[in-house]
């Protein structure tokens, strides 16, 4: 199964993940012209009268992607409105910062399942490990009161060590029995979701006087800073930065680095070169693990402040698509958080605005993944003279 | 390109040896055959009829069988299933059920037919390599096939699989079957080729006829005058550095393997370990390199105990260590050429620390390394992966001599490698052996061990049968090699 995957993402090329967000964005384009009935209405008498369906369809698809491109980047009336004085600077900038804010914890999860699989393991655990990091980070930033800097400083380290343990276990199984960590990270992941369930609703921890599901909120000190008003954006956009340059160095540069790349490629090689395997295997796992630990103190720290169940989302399982996006080196990985980023927070315009359902955004992820995951079919839609083949020729003509 | 402009004809009967070293496009050559390649140009007659093959399909059914240099084979199935596999007997129409009795029985004729004992009931992945083959050779038999092709068939197989193949390949050509043998060993050229084509780059560069000397056909694959011959002076043997006794261990399945050697390297010698592959040659040398379970005995290194050290340790104390299986254990194959010659130094100075690596350090140490051992790359950043194998054993050699060592571990060093590397990597053997290095050598090649070695253990069901001098008869080491001792005084240990 590695051995596949392996495949599947080396296979890739900046090409490929272009063509396949083009054709992920024709197939939207068909799936908003089906599902909206009005539409679908005028191609009832498409051979009478062609102009009329044609002309509405164009124009749900051109409203629908404009709105999605300006709740990501940015509307361009709201921008002349600012230079004419009636609108603020951050009224025009809401929508990039909604992205930034929806793309922080991505690149720690997405970074989090690029690295272990450089090592070749398959982190399908930092959902688990991001829902620790939450719920370590939360806890302590409601709970030592610490003066400001250090308590945001202890309830990221906080999120980070969760996070850690959560991978360390996974790691721990398949050094010591073998225990395959795509089976142990999914069960990890229940036990952290229900886990945190559990927590929020116990006493010292549920916000007094509610009876839902939710937590105190982290003291103020603890949460990063934020220009506050409509832009959400937090400090945590620039730590991401900041750790996607070291998982770069990381991987790249440093002595473990080169442990964990070898050990992914050819752990027998790795092996009898002296590096060992098990040892390897625990410290990438608790290191990916406090990747996604981070991005789920950052979720917490940065937009939610409280703990509920579904504080974590998705970050952990978008991780997984945003690594494969981002070919698991880490600064694709960080642009790829950027676009999935970029796609839910206009992804929130196109539904307030044009009527379209969230959903959408996410049947637009996962085509361009299911193309970036089948690039013969890219290839063949597309009629590419496959680079690859040539690869292909030489490997069988070793005699 | 791989091929350029190849003409080839084989006629019915004959054993037509393709010779070349490797990466010469032999493989491309008969992939193009046996319809697993589509070639750009020219044409393939088959009985005087021109055919294309789109897929191995085409070509067992126009009567051309191979049987590649890795196996096809399922481990998991019976010999029966898998050569059914792909022709399966189905009785009940296109979803019925398989007729495990027809496969088993057609298995069955064939293998008498052909002199081929196969139990068709054995799992293949209980098989040692030698059936494994005989099954794949079997399976395309199944197929009536006129021609078949074995790529590198004696890679893998001992010298006495060796010479059953070669037995069944005349008895093969005697009932009228063409075969068209790929390889880079000449002696088994000699001994079973009625005709040889020479590939070198793409291209034929010669044919001969099987009386050609080895010498001749060396130089007609490499291009020039190789020697096949180790120069070497005699040694001068010094202190003791490695010293082995009793040692007992266990290979993977838990089978003891190596069971109570006694063995001393001395500083400026070859020791030669001798014998057929599976005698528990791999299990000692991994014991010695801490990559298994010292179950008993000791092991020093000069002053240090080996057992229980980590394999980093190992290195790390003046040990180098060529692994039997280069692409399995030598080497990471998506790792540059310059990352590979620091595969085990990567941490240590000068080429880094605890923590980082200085990559400007590991650039110039592979530039140095690539001219000093001659490997042949692109450049020190070119995935070791697209190197030839003699290349890719270069660059391990190559990382395990660059350091000063007490002890230098060769296991099957020129496996699969190309005769012009060969005559390289012995002749590094041998200097490192003269700059004062113990030296094991580890090879199921007699002709290696024999020439590389100053004295010869002969390894035989986990023991040393005994050691005997280089100069020792064949037929005598062979027959150690057997477990045949004899009444040699010397005998048994």
């Amino acid at each position: 199964m590695t051995g596949f995957l392996r495949r599947l993402w080396s296979a890739n090329n900046v090409t490929l993940t272009f063509l396949s967000m083009i054709l992920a964005v024709i197939i939207g384009a068909v799936l908003i012209i089906i599902s909206d009935a009005d539409v679908l209405a005028k191609f009832g008498y498409f051979t009478a009268r062609p102009s009329d369906a044609l002309n509405a369809s164009w124009l749900l698809v051109a409203t629908a992607y404009g709105d999605l491109l300006k709740g990501a980047l940015g509307d361009p009336a709201v921008f002349s409105a600012w230079f004419a004085g009636t609108a603020t600077w951050q009224q025009a900038l809401t929508p990039l910062s909604e992205t930034l804010t929806y793309a922080a914890p991505l690149v720690f999860t997405g970074l989090s399942v690029a690295l272990a699989f450089r090592g070749g393991l398959f982190n399908i655990g930092a959902q688990g490990q991001a829902v620790l990091g939450c719920l370590a980070a939360g806890v302590a930033g409601f709970t030592f009161g610490l003066p400001i800097v250090l308590n945001l400083i202890v309830a990221l380290v906080a999120g980070v060590v969760g996070g850690a343990l959560w991978g360390f276990i996974p790691g721990f199984l398949k050094a010591r029995t073998g225990a395959h960590e795509v089976i142990t990270t999914i069960m990890l992941n229940y036990t952290a979701g229900l886990f945190l369930s559990w927590l929020v609703i116990q006493k010292g921890v549920q916000a007094p006087g509610r009876t839902d599901a939710i937590s105190k909120s982290v003291a103020e000190s603890a949460m990063l800073p934020s220009p506050g008003g409509v832009l959400r954006v937090h400090l945590g956009i620039i730590l991401a930065v900041l750790v996607t340059v070291g998982v770069a160095w990381l991987l790249n540069r440093s002595a473990f680095g080169f442990e964990l790349r070898a050990v992914g490629s050819n752990p027998h090689a790795a092996k009898t070169a002296g590096i060992s395997v098990s040892k390897t295997y625990v410290l990438l796992m608790a290191i990916a693990g406090g990747l996604a630990g981070l991005g789920g103190a950052v979720q917490v720290l940065g937009t939610a402040h409280a703990l509920t169940p579904a504080v974590a989302g998705n970050i952990g399982f978008d991780g997984l698509l945003v690594a494969l996006l981002g070919r698991n080196r880490p600064w694709s990985t960080f642009f790829a958080a950027l676009l999935f980023g970029a796609l839910r927070a206009g992804g929130n315009r196109m539904q307030s605005f044009s009527g379209i359902s969230l959903e959408l955004v996410t049947v637009l992820q996962a085509l361009i993944v299911i193309f970036i995951a089948a690039p013969a079919l890219v290839k063949a839609i597309f009629r590419l003279r496959a680079a690859r083949a040539a690869g292909l020729g030489a490997s069988l003509a070793k005699g | 390109m791989a091929n350029d402009h190849i003409d080839i004809t084989v006629e019915p009967g004959e054993v037509h040896a393709l010779l070349g070293e490797n990466g010469a496009g032999k493989s491309t050559l008969m992939n193009q055959l046996y319809g697993l390649l589509q070639p750009d140009e020219g044409q393939i007659v088959v009985n005087d009829e021109p055919r294309v093959f789109k897929s191995p399909r085409d070509a067992i059914s126009a009567g051309i069988g191979m049987v590649h240099q890795h196996f096809m084979l399922v481990p998991v199935f019976t010999v029966a299933e898998n050569i059914a596999l792909g022709a399966e007997e189905v009785r009940g129409g296109p979803l019925g059920w398989l007729d495990r009795r027809r496969s088993r029985q057609d298995v069955i004729e064939t293998s008498r037919k052909y002199g081929l004992p196969v139990d068709p009931d054995a799992l293949v992945e209980d098989l040692p390599v030698g059936a494994q083959q005989r099954v794949e050779i079997v399976k395309a038999l199944t197929r009536e096939v006129d021609l078949l092709i074995l790529d590198e068939p004696t890679a893998v197989l001992t010298p006495q699989e060796t010479e059953e193949l070669l037995a069944v390949m005349r008895s093969l050509t005697a009932m009228g079957k063409s075969i068209v043998f790929i390889t880079h060993k000449l002696k088994e050229v000699k001994a079973i080729a009625d005709r040889i084509t020479v590939v070198r780059r793409g291209k034929i560069v010669g044919t001969a006829s099987p009386d050609t000397s080895e010498d001749e056909l060396a130089a007609l694959m490499v291009g020039r005058a190789v020697s096949l011959e180790v120069q070497k002076t005699p040694a001068e043997p010094g202190r003791t550095v490695l010293k082995v006794t009793g040692l007992v261990a266990d290979d993977d399945r838990g089978i003891r393997a190596v069971d109570g050697v006694d063995l001393e390297v001395r500083a400026g010698e070859v020791l030669g370990i001798a014998g057929v592959q599976g005698n528990g040659q791999t299990e000692l040398v991994e014991a010695v390199m801490g990559l298994r379970e010292v179950r008993a005995g000791t092991i020093r290194l000069e002053d240090d105990d080996l057992v229980g050290m980590s394999t980093k340790k190992v290195l790390r104390s003046g040990v180098g260590y060529i692994p039997e299986d280069r692409s399995h254990d030598g080497v990471v194959k998506e790792f540059s050429v310059a990352e590979n010659l620091v595969l085990d130094m990567y941490d240590h100075a000068p080429y880094g620390n605890a923590f980082s690596i200085d990559l400007s350090r590991v650039g110039a140490n592979a530039q140095e390394r690539i001219e000093q051992f001659d490997i042949r790359c692109q450049s020190s950043s070119t995935p070791v992966g697209t190197l030839s194998g003699g290349n890719q054993q270069k660059v391990v050699v190559a990382r395990e001599m660059s350091r000063p060592l007490r002890l230098f571990i060769a296991s099957q060093p020129t496996r699969g490698v190309d005769v012009g590397s060969i005559e390289f990597i012995h002749s590094r053997i041998i200097h490192e052996r003269d700059q004062g290095t113990a030296v094991l050598v580890v090879s199921s090649e007699l002709d290696e061990v024999v020439g590389l070695a100053d004295r010869i253990a002969v390894m035989y069901r986990g023991r040393i049968l005994a050691i005997v001098s280089p100069d020792t008869p064949r037929e005598e080491i062979g027959l150690l090699m057997a477990g045949i001792t004899g009444d040699t005084p010397e005998g048994e240990k």
